[in-house]
């Protein structure tokens, strides 16, 4: 597929080059852009998250036959890729060149909190839709007041912060565990950002921190903290952490036994490649994000996602991306490339994705998965701002 | 003033007039371009008044930058953003200087190594800064301040840039700087206090990355430690100005044109195989282009003139 | 005593990452800053014997080890002996090799990126407790330790005991004073480095037993490995094993009592102070 999509893009590049060919046979293909990391600290999370699912609704797309637009005409869609390298400048840079040189129909939203926030006046400026799938920030209001065309899907800070705490205090209050937390995070705005929105709220939910400790992104060692952790005697863990530190707490906690009832880590939780490490003694973890997994769609989607891109979609923002994408698709049918009425559409409109029914209230959807478990080899969401589906939380019981 | 410099004088001013047009052509995409060159050429020229004399190598421009750029974040909403900037320089000019006077004493390898750390070390000075005291929600530097305002704002540092290396290569203190770049002892007999020279000059190309940093934070919109803080602007500034030539005012922005261009077309025409390009092109300059596109220019100018000399 | 352990766990797992650089760097003079992605190169090897191999991730070595030396080889001859012969002195060296294996590290990451894909690459093996005086540690740590004893063993006795090692030990003192006894400078310059790339490579082995990594992270390692070189000294195989060591100490100390945030921080003020009153290295000589 990746050759597939370099050399689709050369000869469009070429193509455009030269000439612009017309509408030999069918309709002329719907041209979208896509730029996120390839390379730089953001890239291994976009090749897990991001990547596969765009080529996955390439292919979806196209091998039904194309969009159906208004007119009964089928459109293909086609994409161009750009490698931001983690950077935003960059990120602006590919989107300013996906509208103005490679004269996209539509660009997909960036990858990451930063990347998108980034991009967002240079998506309004060009009057593009901005489905931002793996935003998460709790300036929504803000952003969305200022840029029309932002759409985010992925929630608040403080609604993942607040959760965590409602599914700990539930555990609390059924007198499965005990009010002392221990809480680490990773020292980058993502982290910092959901300690200092988790601490009032834990405490206000009649939490004890009796460990609070921060450490740099990209410790080598993080035997000290799980140390510390330990011996604060905690009821429960939570770590606001980054995928290489979530790997490396949860093996640090397993070999220092650290025996709590509730243990939670942030981002990657929900990577299969999480559950691939650890086995069986992931059962219990509790992690950022979580998926309704029994919905049809949802099986659907988890299967088409390993058969076409070969590796499996993760519990959280894998099908969060996808859907953000059939949004896209779902409003261009409706009204067709008029880009200023997609956004109007996509403002209004609700939208049958696999994560359900979606409709964007202020631009946002406030209906998301904010805390997954992993119970029997999958990662089910488990507290969510308001969707059905919610399994039951179990205590987690040992290693 | 004679004759020849008031005529460059006009010249560069009509130059500038042209390029402060660019936003008037209402072509986002060269605009966004114009921002990188006007950038870099800052970063670069500055670099290039510090480096060029002293022949340090200095790969703190992040540092400096990233300063800035954090300097906005935490100001935005307080203070009037002008007075963000020319704190941001403050900020830079220094960092600049408590980094010069403890290191300006390492030769060689050493300095290098240091500057290049130092971007992380203030990385993470700010990040546990930013975790433990201040609590703040994500820095964001959410402004009305347009893309064309930050290629203007740029351009204005720029000019300011060259003005400030054409009176130094002008002043005592160029002159200093010159003796030492060809033999510090020398300098030392002369009674030039070499350290001092070298400061002052390390500190006006902190300051300026400072502004930079400061000037690009709206853009930005997000600032994170691993955004500001990033090494491979250091290198990109470092590449460019020896590309284009450091012993010339205008030497780096020789460097920074064609560079800034080139790394774009790589981006544009190979997406899957970004990194790997720049990689190679990076290569190509260093091992073809040693002494720069002036150094090119100039040596081959020479051997005309010899050429016309001995006919 | 927990913390003792702890922090020489960590400074073995430093020496890993360290010592090919001082190799490269004390030996052929060159500040090679895409020695961490030959560390990831290495670690991707392991990470492919046991996931698609389902063999233990060691056995890796046996291919990584001879590859990683002829492909450094080939790197000095081609790449850099050029850059060593242009050079009219020893600081112009040291910046065109920093710019031009700055631009190597890119073109790699962006062949490993073709080859590897993007994604983390992370497993698990030896994850279990192992009881040192009776406080659990990592048993693949334990074992990544053991296997830096090993190595830095193994080169310290090539180095001292041996007469290439000797050859190594007069062109890191002086290259110019070496050519005048006979020595073949550029043979033992290739030699070390392509030493250096197949100990970094090792090191990658071991490490990917406990770190998580992917195809950009590289750089990660070649900071922490630029640091423990020039605080051990230059050409000195001893000092950055020392440095090393000291480096982990003092990050475990700051993480457990003082604060986990500031591990990093303190590294660099460390190899600041070291700059600063020691310009040479902790163990290095006095340049003239």
């Amino acid at each position: 597929m990746k050759r597939r999509t370099a050399l689709k893009v050369a000869a469009s590049a070429a193509l455009t080059s030269v000439l612009t060919i017309g509408s030999a046979y069918g309709a002329e293909p719907i041209r979208f852009g896509a730029v996120a990391p390839k390379t730089g600290a953001l890239a291994a999370g976009a090749a897990i998250t991001h990547w596969p699912n765009i080529q996955l609704w390439v292919h979806q797309v196209n091998e039904r036959g194309g969009l159906r637009m208004k007119d009964g005409s089928r459109r293909k869609v086609e994409i161009i890729e750009y490698d931001d390298r983690t950077n935003p400048g960059e990120t602006i840079k590919a989107v300013e060149r996906l509208a103005t040189q490679d004269k996209v129909d539509f660009i997909v939203a960036p990858y990451s909190t930063g990347l998108n926030v980034a991009a967002a006046p240079v998506f309004a400026k060009l009057g593009y839709p901005q489905v931002a799938a793996t935003a998460i920030t709790d300036k929504i209001p803000e952003l969305t007041q200022r840029y029309p065309s932002i759409f985010f899907a992925l929630g608040s800070t403080t609604a993942l912060a607040s959760s965590v705490a409602d599914v700990l205090a539930k555990m609390k209050a059924e007198g499965k565990i005990g009010n002392r937390i221990a809480m680490v995070n990773v020292a980058d705005a993502f982290g910092i950002e959901l300690a200092e929105a988790s601490r009032p709220i834990f405490v206000k939910a009649g939490f004890e921190i009796v460990f609070n400790r921060s450490y740099p992104l990209g410790t080598q060692d993080l035997s000290p903290i799980v140390k510390g952790a330990k011996a604060s005697n905690p009821d429960a863990f939570v770590a606001w952490s980054y995928p290489p530190d979530t790997f490396a707490l949860t093996e640090q906690s397993k070999i220092e036994g650290l025996n709590v009832k509730a243990y939670y880590t942030a981002v990657a939780t929900a990577f299969p490649a999480y559950g691939g490490k650890f086995g069986k003694s992931v059962e219990g973890h509790l992690g950022a994000g979580g998926v309704n997994t029994d919905t049809a769609e949802m099986k659907a989607y988890f299967a088409a996602h390993q058969k076409v891109t070969g590796k499996p979609a993760d519990y959280w923002a894998s099908a969060v991306t996808y859907a953000s994408l059939q949004v896209l698709e779902q409003s261009i049918e409706a009204v067709g490339t008029d880009r200023k009425a997609v956004i109007e559409h996509i403002s209004k409109s609700t939208f049958q994705t696999v994560m359900g029914p979606w409709k964007f209230v202020n631009q946002s959807i406030d209906k998301v998965w904010t805390v997954g478990q992993w119970q029997g080899g999958v990662f089910h969401g488990v507290a969510s701002t308001g969707l059905p589906g919610a399994k039951p939380v179990i205590v987690k019981t040992g290693w | 003033m004679t004759a020849r410099e008031t005529r460059t004088l006009i010249l560069v001013v009509v130059a500038f007039a042209l390029l402060a047009c660019l936003p008037l052509l209402r072509h986002g995409y060269l605009l966004s371009l114009g921002v990188d060159i006007a950038m870099y050429t800052v970063l670069a020229t500055s670099w290039a008044l510090f480096s060029g004399p002293t022949h340090y190598i200095s790969l703190a421009t992040a540092a400096f930058y990233g300063i800035g750029a954090y300097v906005v974040a935490a100001g935005i909403g307080t203070l009037p953003y002008p007075a963000l900037v020319a704190l941001a320089g403050l900020a830079g000019a220094v960092a600049a200087a408590l980094v010069g006077l403890a290191t300006l004493r390492l030769s060689g390898v050493y300095f290098v190594i240091f500057t290049l750390g130092l971007a992380e070390l203030v990385r993470q000075i700010v990040t546990w800064v930013q975790n433990n005291f201040t609590g703040s929600r994500g820095m964001y530097v959410l402004t009305s301040i347009t893309e064309r305002m930050i290629y203007w704002e740029l351009l204005a540092l720029a000019a300011a840039v060259f003005f400030i290396g054409w009176r130094v290569a002008r002043s005592r203190l160029g002159f200093a700087l010159r003796i030492i770049g060809n033999d510090e002892t020398v300098a030392a007999h002369l009674g030039i206090n070499s350290a001092a020279c070298k400061l002052a000059l390390f500190v006006i190309s902190g300051a300026f990355a400072g502004m930079v940093g400061a000037i690009m934070a709206p853009r930005l919109s997000y600032i994170e430690p691993s955004i500001a803080f990033t090494s491979e602007l250091s290198f990109q500034v470092v590449i460019m100005a020896l590309l284009g030539g450091v012993h010339r005012l205008w030497g780096p922005l020789v460097g920074v044109i064609p560079f800034t261009i080139l790394w774009e077309v790589i981006a544009a025409r190979f997406p899957t195989q970004t990194v790997l390009l720049l990689g190679i092109a990076f290569l190509l300059i260093v091992y073809l282009i040693p002494n720069g596109v002036v150094g090119r220019i100039e040596s081959a100018l020479r051997a005309a003139q010899r050429r016309v000399s001995h006919a | 005593m927990d913390i003792l352990i702890t922090g020489l766990l960590l400074g073995a797992t430093y020496s890993l990452i360290a010592i090919g650089l001082s190799l490269q760097y004390g030996v052929a003079r060159i500040m090679n800053l895409a020695n961490g992605e030959m560390l990831v190169a290495g670690a991707f090897g392991a990470f492919w014997v046991f996931t698609a191999q389902t063999l233990s991730p060691f056995t890796a070595a046996l291919f990584v080890v001879p590859g990683a030396f002829a492909l450094n080889w080939l790197i000095y001859r081609v790449l850099l002996r050029p850059l060593v012969r242009r050079a009219k002195s020893r600081g112009m060296l040291e910046v065109e090799t920093i710019l031009a294996t700055f631009g190597m590290s890119f073109a790699f990451v962006g062949i490993m990126l073709l080859v590897f894909g993007g994604s983390y690459f992370t497993y698990s093996y030896l994850a279990e407790p192992y009881r040192i005086l009776g406080s659990p540690y990592g048993l693949n740590r334990v074992v990544a330790s053991a296997v830096a004893v090993v190595i830095c063993g193994l080169l310290y006795w090539g180095v001292h005991g041996t007469r290439t090692g000797m050859a190594i030990r007069a062109v890191a003192v002086d290259p110019a004073a070496a050519s005048l006894v006979a020595i073949d400078v550029p043979r033992v310059s290739a030699l070390s480095f392509a030493l250096g790339g197949a100990v970094t490579a090792a090191g990658g082995i071991v490490l990917s037993t406990f770190l998580t990594m992917d195809a950009s992270i590289g750089v990660v390692f070649t900071m922490k490995a630029l640091i423990i070189v020039i605080m051990g000294g230059v050409g000195d195989v001893r000092g950055a094993i020392i440095a090393s060591l000291i480096l982990g100490l003092a990050e475990t100390v700051v993480a457990s009592l003082i604060d986990p945030g500031l591990t990093l921080a303190a590294a660099y003020l460390l190899f600041l102070l070291v700059l600063l009153f020691r310009p040479e290295g902790l163990f290095g000589r006095r340049q003239s």
